[in-house]
C-alpha cells in the first residue's frame, strides 16, 4: 500500500471528509464513554436536545456560537497568512475591557452611539494586543505563537486585578455586597446591544456583526489586491518579496485584523450577553482556544467558521446546561478534540490518496534496447 | 537566615521549577527531533490526575505507591502524545493544530476533568507525596539548606536527568542521529537512519516526561486533584524550551527562574510586603517575550536557533 499526493482534488471530498470525520469522532467518544461505563446513546441524545432541539435551545446556542464565530474568523485570519495568532483569547478580553470602559464612559448618549463606541472600542482594543506579537514577528522575527500565548495570560491577570485587587473604574464599588462579591460595575441600559427575534430564534446584534464581518473577511480575501498579497506572502513571504509586496506591513496589519475582529467579540460579550466586566466568565470559556479549533475545522473559510461555530456552540451550550452529577464533565472538551483529531486525519485523504499496489510496475518492464 | 527573602524563594523556585523542568526537557527532546508538540499542558493534567489515581488506589507503602504513580503518570503523558505523533508523523497533520487539539481533548475542560470525576478524585488529599529526603540536620544549614538539601527525590531525579539528556544529545551516536533528523530528516534519511521512527521514540517520550511534571504538581506541589491543576505551566514549558535554546542545561536554569517568579509574590507577602499577586504573576510571561525578543536576532538564531525541520512533516517522495 502506497500513500501518494492527489494530483486533483475531486469535489465531493470536500464534503464526504468532513462528515465521515464527524462521524468518526462521534464513534471514537461513544467507545470512551463505553470504556468508562457510561450508555453513549443517552448521553448523546441529551447532549443533542439541550444543544439543538429543546424549546429555546437553539436561541441559547447561537449566544454559545457568537464569541467563537469571531475568534474563529480571527483565527481564520491569520492563518490564511501563515501567521499562527493563537491570542484570540487575550484579545478577546482585551476588546471586553475597552468596550466595557467606552460604554461606562459613554452613559446618557443615546443608545445606537454607544454601541458603535462600544464595537470600535472593542477592535482598537484586541488590535493594540495583536499588534505586540505583529510587531515583534515582523521586526524581530519573534515566532509569534508563543508571543501571542504568553499575552493571553498577561491580560487574564490584567483582567482579574482590574475587578478583584483593585479600586479601578471597572470595578463596582457601591453598597455592601459589591464589597464582598467584587464584580464589575453593570453597564447602562444605552449599552446593551439590541436583539431580534424571527419566529422564536433570538438573533443578537453581536452574531449578525459575526455574519456581516464573515462577508468582509471573505471579499477581503478573494475579490482585492490587499487580500491576494496576503494569500501569496502566506504561501511563499520570500517570493511576495522579491515581488515588492511589503511583508513587514502586512505581518502587522494581518494580525491587527485578527485582533480587532477577536476584541470586537469581547465588546459583544460586554454589549450582548454578560453588561459587566466578567473576569470570571471570561476566562471559564476559553473562547480563543476554541476559536482556534473552529478555524481548522472550517479550513480557514470565513463562511465555514460561523457555521462550524454553531455546531460546536450547540456543543458548548449543551455541556453547560447539563452540568451536574448525572453528565459527564468534561465530555465536551473529549468530544472537541476528538473532532479536531479525525479532522486532522481527514486531511490526509483530501490532500493524499492509499494506492493498493502489487509492487512498482515500472521496475518490472524490461529496459529498452540500445541501439547498436 | 533561611527565612531571609532570598533563600526563601530560591528553594520555592527549585520546587515550582521542578514540573517545568520535566515537562521542558520532555518537549526539547520531542523538538529536537522535528516534532513540535503544543499539547505539553494537556499531557501534564492526563498525568496529574493519573499519577493521582494511582498513588490513591495503590496498597503499599509509600515509596511503592509514590514509585507506581510516577509510572503511571508516565505512561498517561505517553498515550497523549501517541495520538499527536501518530497524527503529525504518520498522518502527516499541522503539527500546531494538532498540538493545540490534544491540549483542548486533554486539558482543563476536556479528558482529564472526565477522569477526575470519573475515578472521584477531586476533595481528598494525595494518600503520599513526595518528601524531603535529608536528614533535619542538613536540612537547617545556612542557605543551601533550604535549597539544596531540602528537597524530594523528584528534585534530584531531574538534575540527573538533564545530565543524561545533555550527555545523550552530544556524546551518543543516536543522541547525534536524532539532532540529524531534527535539523535535515531527507539528509537524515539518505545515511538510513529512520526519521519516522526516531520521531515516534522521541515524541513519546516526551509525552512521559510531561506526565511526569504534571505528577510533581499532583503529587508534590499541591499534593491533591482540581481541575486545571497545572494552570498554564505546560505552556510556559513550550516558552522555556525556546528561552533556553533547546540546551537542557540552560533548562535547568531557566526552570528555577521561572519558578522563583510563580514564587515571589507569596514569598513577599510573607514578608509583608503587599503587591497585587496578579501583576507580579505576569512578569514570568513578559519576562519570556523578551527572551525570545532576545536570542531572535539573526546572528543568535544561526547560533542558538530552532532545529531546522522544527514543525515540519518529513515525507520521501517530497524532498
Amino acid at each position: 500500500m502506497r500513500i501518494e499526493r492527489r494530483l486533483h482534488q475531486p469535489w465531493w471530498l470536500v464534503v464526504v471528509v468532513p462528515v465521515v470525520s464527524i462521524v468518526v469522532a462521534f464513534a471514537l467518544t461513544a467507545l470512551v464513554l463505553l470504556a468508562t461505563g457510561h450508555a453513549p446513546l443517552h448521553s448523546f441524545r441529551r447532549l443533542f436536545d439541550a444543544g439543538f432541539f429543546a424549546e429555546g435551545a437553539l436561541s441559547e446556542s447561537v449566544i454559545s456560537a457568537t464569541p467563537l464565530a469571531f475568534t474563529g474568523l480571527a483565527a481564520a485570519v491569520a492563518f490564511r497568512m501563515n501567521l499562527f495568532n493563537i491570542g484570540g483569547e487575550g484579545q478577546l478580553y482585551a476588546g471586553a475591557i475597552t468596550g466595557a470602559t467606552v460604554g461606562l464612559l459613554m452613559a446618557g448618549a443615546p443608545s445606537p452611539l454607544v454601541i458603535a463606541g462600544m464595537i470600535a472600542a472593542g477592535a482598537v482594543g484586541g488590535a493594540i494586543l495583536a499588534a505586540i506579537p505583529g510587531l515583534l514577528r515582523a521586526y524581530f522575527s519573534t515566532n509569534e505563537i508563543i508571543t501571542s500565548l504568553m499575552l493571553n495570560y498577561v491580560v487574564g491577570l490584567v483582567l482579574t486585578y482590574l475587578i478583584f485587587d483593585s479600586h479601578s473604574y471597572l470595578r463596582d464599588t457601591s453598597g455592601f455586597e459589591a464589597s464582598v462579591f467584587p464584580q464589575g460595575k453593570i453597564l447602562p441600559d444605552e449599552a446593551t446591544w439590541s436583539a431580534w427575534t424571527v419566529n422564536g430564534l433570538v438573533l443578537p446584534l453581536g452574531f449578525l456583526l459575526a455574519i456581516g464581518l464573515a462577508v468582509c473577511v471573505w471579499v477581503l480575501y478573494t475579490r482585492t489586491r490587499f487580500g491576494f498579497e496576503v494569500q501569496v506572502i502566506g504561501d511563499s513571504a520570500r517570493a511576495g518579496r522579491y515581488a515588492g509586496m511589503r511583508t513587514r506591513r502586512k505581518i502587522i496589519a494581518v494580525m491587527c485584523l485578527s485582533g480587532a475582529v477577536a476584541g470586537i467579540g469581547g465588546a459583544s460579550q460586554d454589549g450582548d450577553f454578560r453588561h459587566q466586566l466578567d473576569p470570571r466568565g471570561l476566562q471559564a470559556a476559553n473562547y480563543g482556544y476554541t476559536g482556534i479549533v473552529v478555524a481548522a475545522l472550517a479550513r480557514y473559510n470565513p463562511f465555514a467558521v460561523v457555521l462550524v461555530a454553531f455546531l460546536l456552540g450547540g456543543l458548548q451550550n449543551a455541556g453547560f446546561t447539563l452540568q451536574g452529577a448525572d453528565f459527564p464533565a468534561g465530555l465536551v472538551g473529549v468530544m472537541q478534540g476528538l473532532i479536531l483529531f479525525s479532522a486532522l486525519g481527514g486531511e490526509l485523504f483530501v490532500r493524499y490518496r492509499l494506492r493498493l499496489d502489487r509492487g512498482l510496475r515500472t521496475a518490472t518492464t524490461p529496459a529498452p534496447e540500445l541501439a547498436p | 537566615m533561611n527565612n531571609s527573602l532570598l533563600v526563601v524563594v530560591l528553594a520555592s523556585g527549585v520546587l515550582y521549577g521542578t514540573p517545568l523542568l520535566y515537562a521542558a526537557l520532555g518537549e526539547l527532546i520531542a523538538e529536537r527531533s522535528g516534532v513540535l508538540n503544543l499539547g505539553v499542558e494537556g499531557m501534564m493534567l492526563v498525568g496529574a490526575v493519573m499519577g493521582f489515581w494511582a498513588v490513591q488506589r495503590v496498597h503499599g507503602g509509600s515509596a511503592v505507591a509514590l514509585a507506581a504513580g510516577i509510572g503511571v503518570a508516565a505512561l498517561a503523558g505517553t498515550v497523549m502524545a501517541a495520538i499527536h505523533a501518530f497524527l503529525v508523523i504518520t498522518l502527516r497533520a499541522n503539527q500546531i493544530v494538532s498540538g493545540l487539539a490534544l491540549t483542548i481533548f486533554a486539558g482543563a475542560a476536556g479528558l482529564s476533568s472526565y477522569l477526575g470525576n470519573d475515578l472521584d478524585l477531586a476533595g481528598s488529599p494525595a494518600r503520599h507525596q513526595f518528601q524531603e529526603i535529608w536528614p533535619k540536620s542538613l536540612q537547617d544549614l545556612p542557605v543551601v539548606g533550604p535549597v539544596i538539601f531540602g528537597q524530594s527525590i523528584l528534585v534530584y531525579a531531574s538534575w540527573l536527568l538533564v545530565a543524561l539528556v545533555a550527555l545523550y544529545l552530544t556524546r551518543t551516536r543516536t543522541g547525534l542521529n536524532v539532532r540529524a533528523v531534527g535539523e535535515s530528516p531527507a539528509a537524515a534519511d539518505a545515511t538510513g537512519i529512520n526519521v519516522a521512527a526516531y520521531r515516534y521514540v522521541h515524541t513519546l517520550a516526551g509525552g512521559a516526561l510531561a506526565g511526569i511534571g504534571g505528577a510533581a504538581f499532583s503529587l508534590s506541589i499541591t499534593p491533591q486533584w482540581v481541575d486545571g491543576l497545572t494552570g498554564g505551566a505546560g505552556w510556559i514549558a513550550i516558552a522555556l524550551v525556546i528561552f533556553s535554546f533547546w540546551r537542557p542545561t540552560l533548562c535547568l536554569a531557566g526552570a528555577y527562574f521561572f519558578g522563583a517568579f510563580t514564587a515571589l509574590p507569596f514569598a513577599l507577602q510573607s514578608h509583608g510586603v503587599t503587591v497585587a499577586p496578579e501583576l507580579f504573576q505576569t512578569l514570568p510571561y513578559v519576562a519570556t517575550i523578551v527572551a525570545l525578543v532576545l536570542v531572535s536576532s539573526r546572528a543568535a538564531r544561526l547560533r542558538f536557533g530552532a532545529p531546522g525541520a522544527l514543525g515540519l512533516p518529513y515525507v520521501r517522495e517530497e524532498h
